[in-house]
C-alpha cells in the first residue's frame, strides 16, 4: 500500500513540533527549518502530480483502513484531480508565506510551527473522503490560523480573531449535525452508518438518501432540505458567501499579511473544495430545489463584494473583498452546473466548461490573492504598517519594479488575457452563460466593478502625483525579487498555457460533471 | 488482580499516618508511589480482562448473610474504563499537588482515601458494597475542601457534603424498597446487583422507586437543577481536589445511575425518559451559558463541567447502545479534561498569581510569562469543546447520534450548548492568557515561577490519554461495546431502536 | 435442692457484681483511704473491673452452655441471648469504667464506682425479667442508681439541678409505668408477660388496654428518652459528669430497649393495630410510631442549634431512641435483631464519644466547639476516634453506625405489608440526613479550624485512650462483619 499521502500529511505535522520545540533564540534555524519543511511538502506535491495518471478521472493514491469500525469510521485517504489541484496550490503557497514572514521576530518558532500545522491540516482536508477524518483536518485548520490571527495580527486582531472562529464554528456543528443526522439515516441493525463520501454520493444519486432521512427521523417532506441546510451552513460560511461573510474583511485585515496569503490563498479554497466534493455530491436533489435562491445568492456575492471593494479604504480590505468576488464566480459555476439543464444543447460540455472554469478559478485566485497580498506585506514593511489608499500616491517613480510586478498581479485579477486570471473566468462565463443566461449577465456587473476599483487602486497608488512622503521608498531587493518571482512567472504560464492544469482536471470534471 | 488497586489505596493510607507528622516529602513520595502502583494494576488488570462484555468476577465472599450482602467485587468493560480513569487522575493530582506544604501527610492521607472509595465504587457489583464506598468518599471530600481549599472553602465543603450525603441517602431509601420487594419476588434475601437486574419489580414501584434513585445519584452527577453544589464546591477546593471531583467523583454519581438506578429499573427509566433528557439538555445549555458570564476563572471551568456532564446524562437518557456508548466514553473523556483544566487554573496559573479574577489576570500577560500554562490551557480548552483529535468530540458526537434518534429537537439544543462552550471557552482562553490589557500597576511584571516538573508531567499524562483516547477511540470502545450488547443491559436496552 | 442456692447460681453474674460492689466500697474505706484521688480511682476501678470481668466470664460460659432456664414464672429467665446481653451490658460498664478514672469530679469514688455497679445489676436484672413486677423492681432499682449518679459532680451546680429533674421526671413515669401495669394485671389476671398475652387474647381493644398501652409508652418513653417525654435529658446529659453521662446513654438503652421490645411484642401481642401508610389501625404500633416520628425529628433539628457537644449528644439520643422505637413497631424476629445490633452499637459508640468529650473537658475546661478546635492537632489520636464515633453516629458506612441502620431500617421496610412502613424509614433517613450536619460540625472544629495560639498537646490517661482505641475498633469491626454480633442474638 502506498503511503503517499499519510507521509504528505505528516510531514508539515512533525515539521512543525520540531520547530515548536526549537524556542525563541535560534530564529534563523526556525525559518530555516520550517522553510524546508514547505519546500519538501511542494516537491512531494510535484512528485504526486508527476505519478498521477492524467487519463483517468478517479481517486487515485487511495489508502483506505477501518479506524473505528463500530462506528464505520475509516482512515480513507485519496486524490483526484481537484484534490491534487488544491494539493499543489497549498504546496506552493505555503511556502510564499514562510518566506514572507522572515522577519517577523516575535516568537517565531510558535508562530512558523502553527504555519506547519496548518499545512497539515490543509492536506488533510483536500486528501480525505471520510467525514470524520476530514472533519479533524477542518477543524484541525482553524486553530492554528485562529492563533496567528491573534497572537500576531494587528490593532484590532481580538474580535477578528473571535469572530472568524466562531462563524466557522458555528457553520462546523451544523456540519456536524447534518452528518450525524445523515450518519444516523444510513444505519442498518448490523451495520454501522456511513460516513464515506463516495458511498454517500452513490447513495444519493440512488435517491435512497432521502428516503431514508425520511425514514428514520421523520419530518417527511423537508428533512432533507434542513439536512442539506446545515451541511451547506458549514461550507457557506467558509467561502464565505454573502451573508455569512462579515467575519472575512475583518480577518483578512488585522492577520499578518502573510498569514492572509494563507487565509485567501488555500482557506478559502477549503470551503469551494467542500462545496464541490461533499455538498453537491450527496445533495444533489435539495441543491436543485433551492437553485434559484442559490444562484442568487452567488450573483449577490459577485456584485456586492466588488461594489464594497470600491468602497473600501484599506488596501489588505479591499482585496479582501475582491476575494469574496472572486470565489462568488467559482459557486456561480458550481450551481449552475448542478441545476438541471433544460434546452441547452450539449449540457455536459457547458457544466464540463463551468466546472473546468471553476477549478482554474479556485488554484488561479488563490495563487493571484496570495500574491497580492505578498505585495501588500512588502509594502507595509517600508512604510511601517501604513496601507490606506489615500496614504500613497505616485510611488511608481520611486519604486518601478514594485509596481510592475504588482500590476501584473493585479491585472491578473482583473482577468486580463494573458494572464491566468482570465482563462478561469472565461471559461466559468462560457459555461454558465447557456445554463443560466440571466445569472451570467447579472455577474458581469461584478467583471465591471471589479476593474473599476482595482485600476482606481492602480491609479491611486500607482500614478498621479508622487507623495513627498514616499519620496524616499526603497524598491524590491534582490532577495524580495526572487521571493515574488515565482509568482509571477507561474501567472503568466498559466495564463499562455493553462493545459498543464487543465490536463489532469479535465477527466475529474467529467466525472463530478455526469452526476 | 484488580481488587489490588482498593487495597494498595488503603494500605497507602495507613502507611502515610505513620510517617513523622511534618515530613512533607515523605508524604508525597509515599502518596505518589502507591497511586502510580494503582494506576499500574488498574491498567494490568484492565488489559488482562480477556471478555469485557462479561461481568468477570474478582473476590465473592459472604458479608451479611441475613440480608444476602456480599463482598461481590466483580468488573466488565464500563468499570475498566473508569478504573483507568481513577488511576489516571490519581496520579495526576498528586503531582498537581506537589506543592501542598501546609499538614501535606494529612491531605494525601484524605486524597487517597477518597481515591480507594471511588475505586470501590467502580468495581462493586453488590449494592450495599457500593453504597458503603460511595458514602465513605463523602468524607475525605469535605475535609480536603475545607481544610486545603480556597474561597469560602467551609460553606462549599459543608455544602458538598450535604449534597452529597441527601443524594446518597435517597439512593439508600431506593436501595431498601427495592430489597425488601425483591426478597419478597425470589424468597431470599439478595443484594447481588445481578440478580436484582433480572428482578422484575411492579412498574408503579418502579414509576416512583426510579427517580428517588436516580436523582440521588444524578445528584452527585449534576443535574441540573441539582448542580448547584459543584460550582461552589469546585472553586473553593484545593487544585487536586477540583481535579478528583470533576473529574471523577462526579462519574461516581452518573455510574451509580446507569449501574444501579437505571439496571434495576428498566422501566422506570423509560417512563422518565423524557424528563431526564430535558434537564440533561438544560444543563448543557445553562451550564455553559452561565459559564460564558462568570469573573471568576475557576468558576467557568466549574460550570463547563456541569455542561459536560450534561452530555453524559443525555446520553444515559438514551437507552441505545450509541448514546450509553457516549456516556460511558464522555465520562472517561471528561475526566481527563476536567483534570487537565482544573490544573492549570488552579495550580499553574492561581497558586502563583494569587487571583482568579479575570479582570486582573486579563493584565498579567500570562500567555508570554507561563507560556507552558497557556499552551496546556489552549489544548485543554479545544478537547473541552469538542475538537476532533481528542477524546471529547467522539464522546459527544456518539452522544448526539444516540439523541439523534430519540430526541432530535433536545439535540439540536445540545448543539447550542456546544457553541455556547466554544464561546466561554474563547473567553477564558482570551482573558485569561492572551488579553492585552495594560498592567494595573507596575508590580505586576515580577517574574512567576516557573511550570515545575510533576506539573510538566502531569499535563502531559493528561494531555496524552485524552488525545490518544481521541485518535483511536477503539481502544476504549472495545471494552464498553461489549457491555451493552451483553445480557446484563438486555433489560434495559430491549424496545429501544439501535 | 435448696431453691435460693438455685436463685443464686441463675442469678450469678448479679451476685458476683454485688460482691464486688461491697469489695469496692471496703476498700475505698480501708485499703485506699488517705490515698489520693487518682490512685483511689484506679485501683477502685480495677477492682470493679475485675468484678464484671467474672461477671462476664461467668455468663460468657453460661452462654456457651446455652442454659435455659425460668425462675419464678418470669422473675428470672436465663437463656443463650439474655446471657449475651448481659455480657454486653458488662461490657459496657467496664469501658464506663475506664473512662471514669481520671474524673476529677469527685473525692467520692467508692460511691460513685459502687453506683455504677448496682446500676448494672439493675440493669441486668431488668433485662432478665419478663414479670411486670420484676421489671418494675428492676428498672427503679437502676434508675435509681442513675438519678444519684447524675448529682454526683458536686463542683457543678446544674449536677443538681439535673438529677432533681431526672428524678422528678423519672418518678412520675414510674407512676405511670405502675398504673399501667396495675391495669393489665386486672385485664389477665397475671403479671407474666406470657400470661399475659394469653389473656389478652380475642379481647379486642379493651379501652383499658389502651390506657395500659400508652402508660407503658410513657414509662419506657421516659426511660429511653423520646419524644413527648425527653425533656431531662439535655440537662441530665450536660449536668452529670460526663462518665456518668455516658453510663446513662449506654447500658440504660440496651436494657430499656430490649425489655420494652419483649413487652411489647411478647405481652401486648395481638393489639399491635398498623401503623402503615394509608392503613393505620389503632394499637400500640401507630402509638409508637407516633413517638418515633417525634422523637427523630425534634431531637435531630433541636441538635443543629446546640453549641454544646455534651447538648448536642443528649438530643442526638433522642434521635437515635426514635429510630430505635422503629426497630420495636417492626414486631418481628429480623426486626428485634436489628434493633439489638443498632442499640449495642449505639452504646459502644456513645460511651467512646462521650470519652472523649470528658478528656476534652478536663483539658480545655468546656464542651463548646471552640474547646474541640484545633484537636486534631493537639490529640490527633484522640480526634480520629472522634472522628470515628461521631461518623458513626451519623450513619456513614463502613462503620457500625451505618450497617446497624441498613439491617434496622431494611428490617422495618420488610416487616410492613406492602411497603406500608416505608414512610417511617424514609422520614428515619431524611432526618440522618439532618443529623450528619452536627455531627460533621464537631469533626469541623476538630480538624479544619485552628487551635488557640500555643495550645498544648493534650494528654490521654492510658485507661482512657486505652478504652477508646478498644471502641473504635470495636465500632469499625462490628461496621464491617456485622455477623460477630448478630450471631448471638
Amino acid at each position: 500500500m502506498n503511503h503517499w499521502l499519510t507521509i504528505l500529511i505528516l510531514v508539515p505535522f512533525l515539521g512543525g513540533l520540531v520547530v515548536a520545540g526549537l524556542g525563541a533564540e535560534r530564529k534563523n534555524l526556525v525559518r530555516g527549518l520550517t522553510l524546508a519543511f514547505s519546500l519538501v511538502g511542494l516537491i512531494g506535491a510535484f512528485c504526486l502530480w508527476m505519478h498521477f495518471d492524467v487519463n483517468s478521472g478517479g481517486l487515485q493514491f487511495v489508502e483506505q483502513a477501518d479506524w473505528v469500525p463500530t462506528l464505520g469510521i475509516q482512515y480513507y485517504l485519496g486524490v483526484d484531480g481537484l484534490g491534487l489541484l488544491m494539493v499543489l496550490l497549498t504546496a506552493i503557497v505555503t511556502p510564499l508565506a514562510v518566506l514572507a514572514s522572515w522577519q517577523q521576530d516575535d516568537r517565531p518558532h510558535v508562530y512558523h510551527a502553527l504555519v506547519l500545522w496548518l499545512q497539515a491540516g490543509l492536506f488533510g482536508t483536500f486528501t480525505a473522503l471520510n467525514f470524520f477524518h476530514w472533519f479533524l483536518f477542518w477543524e484541525l485548520g482553524l486553530i492554528p490560523a485562529f492563533f496567528l490571527i491573534k497572537l500576531w495580527g494587528g490593532p484590532r486582531r481580538g474580535p477578528a480573531a473571535t469572530q472568524f472562529f466562531i462563524y466557522t464554528m458555528v457553520g462546523s456543528v451544523t456540519l456536524l449535525l447534518s452528518f450525524l443526522a445523515l450518519w444516523v439515516a444510513t444505519k442498518t441493525p448490523t451495520e454501522p452508518g456511513c460516513f464515506d463520501f463516495i458511498k454517500l454520493a452513490g447513495l444519493a444519486k440512488s435517491g435512497d438518501l432521502a428516503a431514508k432521512l425520511g425514514a428514520v427521523l421523520g419530518w417527511k417532506a423537508h428533512i432533507g432540505l434542513l439536512v442539506f441546510f446545515g451541511a451547506f451552513l458549514g461550507f457557506a460560511v467558509k467561502v464565505p458567501l454573502i451573508p455569512f461573510h462579515t467575519w472575512l474583511p475583518a480577518a483578512y485585515a488585522e492577520a499578518p499579511s502573510p498569514v492572509t496569503m494563507l487565509l485567501t490563498g488555500v482557506m478559502s479554497k477549503m470551503g469551494v473544495y467542500g462545496f464541490l466534493r461533499i455538498l453537491l455530491p450527496i445533495f444533489p436533489d435539495q441543491v436543485r430545489q433551492v437553485l434559484t435562491p442559490l444562484l442568487w445568492l452567488a450573483v449577490a456575492t459577485i456584485v456586492l463584494s466588488a461594489c464594497a471593494a470600491f468602497a473600501q479604504r484599506d488596501l489588505k480590505r479591499i482585496i479582501a473583498y475582491s476575494s469574496i468576488n472572486h470565489l462568488g464566480y467559482c459557486l456561480l459555476a458550481l450551481f449552475a452546473a448542478a441545476g438541471v439543464a433544460t434546452g441547452v444543447n450539449n449540457p455536459d460540455l457547458q457544466k464540463a466548461a463551468a466546472l473546468d472554469g471553476a477549478l482554474l478559478q479556485m488554484f488561479n485566485h488563490g495563487l493571484t490573492a496570495s500574491a497580492l497580498f505578498l505585495f501588500v506585506a512588502l509594502l507595509e514593511r517600508r512604510t511601517g504598517g501604513l496601507r490606506g489608499l489615500g496614504d500613497f500616491g505616485g510611488i511608481r517613480k520611486v519604486v518601478p519594479v514594485f509596481t510592475g510586478l504588482m500590476g501584473i498581479a493585479l491585472f491578473s485579477s482583473l482577468g486580463l488575457p494573458g494572464l491566468n486570471g482570465f482563462v478561469g473566468e472565461f471559461l466559468i462565463f462560457k459555461g454558465v452563460f447557456p445554463l443560466a443566461p440571466w445569472a451570467a449577465t447579472l455577474s458581469t456587473l461584478g467583471l465591471l466593478v471589479t476593474a473599476i476599483f482595482l485600476l482606481t487602486l492602480i491609479q491611486r497608488v500607482f500614478c498621479g502625483p508622487l507623495n513627498e512622503r514616499w519620496a524616499k521608498l526603497p524598491d524590491l531587493t534582490t532577495a524580495e525579487r526572487w521571493l515574488v518571482l515565482p509568482g509571477i512567472v507561474l501567472m503568466f504560464v498559466l495564463g499562455i498555457w493553462p493545459q498543464i492544469l487543465l490536463n489532469f482536471i479535465d477527466p475529474t470534471v467529467m466525472k463530478l460533471a455526469q452526476h | 488482580m484488580l481488587a489490588w488497586t482498593i487495597y494498595i489505596t488503603f494500605i497507602g493510607v495507613l502507611v502515610l499516618m505513620l510517617l513523622p507528622r511534618d515530613n512533607a516529602r515523605a508524604a508525597r513520595i509515599v502518596a505518589l508511589l502507591t497511586a502510580v502502583a494503582g494506576c499500574v494494576v488498574a491498567f494490568a488488570g484492565a488489559i488482562q480482562q480477556t471478555n469485557p462484555g462479561e461481568v468477570t468476577q474478582i473476590t465473592r465472599l459472604d458479608w451479611i448473610p441475613a440480608i444476602g450482602a456480599h463482598y461481590y467485587l466483580a468488573a466488565d468493560g464500563i468499570s475498566l474504563v473508569l478504573v483507568v480513569l481513577t488511576g489516571l487522575a490519581a496520579v495526576a493530582g498528586i503531582l498537581f499537588s506537589w506543592n501542598i506544604e501546609q499538614r501535606t501527610k494529612e491531605f494525601f492521607a484524605f486524597y487517597l482515601v477518597l481515591i480507594g472509595g471511588v475505586y470501590g465504587v467502580f468495581l462493586s457489583f453488590d449494592v450495599l458494597l457500593l453504597f458503603v464506598f460511595y458514602e465513605l468518599t463523602i468524607i475525605p471530600k469535605y475535609f480536603l475542601i475545607a481544610r486545603w481549599g480556597s474561597t469560602r472553602k467551609e460553606y462549599g465543603a459543608m455544602k458538598l457534603a450535604i449534597y452529597s450525603f441527601v443524594g446518597s441517602h435517597l439512593v439508600l431509601i431506593g436501595l431498601i424498597a427495592a430489597w425488601v420487594v425483591a426478597r419478597a419476588q425470589l424468597g431470599h434475601a439478595t443484594l447481588d446487583l445481578t440478580e436484582l437486574a433480572k428482578v422484575s419489580f411492579p412498574p408503579a414501584f418502579q414509576y416512583w422507586v426510579f427517580p428517588v434513585m436516580f436523582i440521588g445519584f444524578a445528584i452527585l452527577a449534576g443535574l441540573w437543577p441539582f448542580h448547584t453544589w459543584a460550582p461552589t464546591g469546585h472553586v473553593a477546593a484545593p487544585t487536586a481536589g477540583s481535579m478528583l471531583l470533576a473529574g471523577v467523583v462526579m462519574k461516581l454519581g452518573a455510574y451509580g445511575c446507569l449501574r444501579v438506578a437505571m439496571l434495576m429499573f428498566p422501566e422506570g427509566v423509560r417512563d422518565w425518559q423524557w424528563a431526564i433528557a430535558l434537564l440533561a439538555v438544560i444543563g448543557i445549555v445553562y451550564g455553559a451559558g452561565v459559564a460564558l458570564v462568570q469573573r471568576d476563572f475557576k468558576f467557568v471551568i466549574g460550570y463547563s463541567s456541569v455542561s459536560h456532564m450534561g452530555f453524559v446524562l443525555l446520553g444515559l437518557a438514551t437507552l441505545n447502545t450509541l448514546g450509553l456508548d457516549g456516556a460511558v466514553l464522555q465520562m472517561f473523556s471528561h475526566g481527563i479534561i476536567a483534570g487537565l483544566l482544573f490544573a492549570v487554573v488552579g495550580r499553574m496559573v492561581y497558586d502563583r498569581t494569587h487571583t482568579r479574577d479575570f479582570n486582573d489576570l486579563e493584565t498579567m500577560h500570562l500567555g508570554r510569562r507561563l507560556p507552558y500554562a497557556a499552551v496546556t490551557f489552549v489544548i485543554a480548552g479545544m478537547a473541552s469543546m469538542g475538537l476532533p483529535g481528542f477524546s471529547g468530540f467522539v464522546a459527544e458526537l456518539q452522544v448526539l447520534m444516540g439523541a439523534w434518534l430519540v430526541f432530535p429537537k433536545l439535540t439540536l439544543l445540545a448543539g447550542v450548548g456546544i457553541l455556547i462552550g466554544v464561546a466561554y471557552t474563547l473567553r477564558a482562553i482570551h482573558k485569561g492568557f492572551y488579553s492585552d490589557a495594560p498592567p494595573a500597576h507596575a508590580g505586576h511584571d515580577h517574574p512567576l515561577e516557573p511550570i515545575s516538573v510533576p506539573e510538566r508531567f502531569g499535563a502531559v499524562l493528561l494531555i496524552g490519554a485524552a488525545l490518544v483516547i481521541g485518535l483511536f477511540p477503539d481502544l476504549l470502545m472495545n471494552w464498553i461495546e461489549p457491555c451493552f450488547k451483553s445480557p446484563l443491559f438486555e433489560r434495559l436496552l430491549k424496545g429501544g431502536a439501535l | 435442692m435448696n431453691p435460693y442456692l438455685d436463685i443464686l447460681r441463675l442469678a450469678g453474674p448479679e451476685a458476683i457484681l454485688t460482691l464486688t460492689v461491697l469489695v469496692v466500697l471496703g476498700a475505698d474505706l480501708t485499703l485506699l483511704r488517705g490515698q489520693s484521688v487518682a490512685r483511689r480511682f484506679n485501683g477502685g476501678a480495677f477492682l470493679s473491673i475485675l468484678g464484671c470481668v467474672a461477671a462476664a466470664g461467668f455468663a460468657g460460659l453460661r452462654l456457651q452452655g446455652q442454659t435455659d432456664a425460668d425462675s419464678l414464672n418470669g422473675f428470672l429467665i436465663v437463656n443463650p441471648t439474655i446471657d449475651f446481653l448481659k455480657v454486653v451490658l458488662l461490657v459496657l460498664t467496664i469501658f464506663t469504667l475506664l473512662i471514669s478514672t481520671s474524673g476529677k469530679f469527685t473525692n467520692h469514688v467508692g460511691e460513685y464506682l459502687s453506683l455504677i455497679l448496682l446500676g448494672t445489676i439493675g440493669l441486668m436484672l431488668l433485662v432478665s425479667a419478663t414479670d411486670l413486677l420484676m421489671i418494675f423492681l428492676a428498672l427503679e432499682f437502676a434508675s435509681l442508681s442513675l438519678y444519684i449518679l447524675t448529682a454526683f459532680n458536686k463542683h457543678n451546680a446544674r449536677s443538681s439541678e439535673a438529677a432533681l429533674k431526672y428524678f422528678l421526671f423519672g418518678g412520675m413515669s414510674a407512676a405511670f409505668l405502675l398504673f399501667g401495669f396495675s391495669l393489665l394485671y386486672g385485664i389477665t389476671g397475671s403479671t407474666n408477660l406470657g400470661q399475659i398475652a394469653a389473656g389478652l387474647a380475642g379481647k379486642g381493644l379493651d379501652p383499658l388496654l389502651l390506657v395500659a398501652i400508652v402508660t407503658t409508652v410513657i414509662g419506657f418513653g421516659f426511660k429511653v428518652a423520646a419524644v413527648p417525654f425527653h425533656l431531662w435529658a439535655p440537662d441530665a446529659y450536660e449536668g452529670a459528669p460526663t462518665p456518668g453521662a455516658a453510663f446513662i446513654a449506654s447500658g440504660s438503652k440496651v436494657a430499656s430497649f430490649y425489655v420494652l421490645a419483649q413487652i411489647f411484642s411478647v405481652g401486648f401481642a395481638g393489639a399491635e393495630g398498623s401503623a402503615v401508610w394509608h392503613g393505620a389501625l389503632p394499637g400500640w404500633t401507630p402509638v409508637l410510631a407516633v413517638v418515633a416520628a417525634l422523637s427523630m425529628v425534634l431531637g435531630n433539628l433541636t441538635a443543629i442549634v446546640q453549641s454544646s457537644v455534651k447538648r448536642l449528644l443528649a438530643y442526638s439520643a433522642i434521635a437515635h431512641a426514635g429510630y430505635m422505637l422503629l426497630g420495636v413497631l417492626a414486631n418481628t424476629p429480623t426486626g428485634r435483631d436489628g434493633l439489638m445490633f443498632y442499640v449495642i452499637t449505639y452504646a459502644l459508640t456513645v460511651i467512646g464519644a462521650f470519652g472523649v468529650v470528658a478528656v476534652v473537658e478536663d483539658a480545655t475546661g468546656g464542651d463548646a466547639w471552640a474547646n474541640f478546635a484545633g484537636l486534631s492537632r493537639r490529640a490527633p489520636g484522640l480526634s480520629l476516634c472522634l472522628m470515628i464515633f461521631l461518623l458513626s453516629l451519623g450513619g456513614i458506612p463502613p462503620l457500625a453506625g451505618f450497617t446497624g441502620k441498613f439491617l434496622l431500617f431494611s428490617a422495618v421496610v420488610q416487616a410492613g405489608d406492602n411497603l406500608g412502613l416505608l414512610w417511617l424509614v424514609i422520614l428515619a433517613i431524611v432526618m440522618s440526613m439532618v443529623s450528619f450536619y452536627y455531627y460533621l460540625r464537631v469533626l469541623k472544629a476538630a480538624y479544619v479550624e485552628d487551635a488557640a495560639a500555643g495550645a498544648p498537646a493534650i494528654r490521654v490517661p492510658w485507661p482512657t485512650r486505652l478504652a477508646l482505641l478498644l471502641l473504635a475498633a470495636l465500632v469499625i469491626l462490628l461496621g464491617c462483619a456485622p455477623g460477630l454480633l448478630t450471631q448471638f442474638l
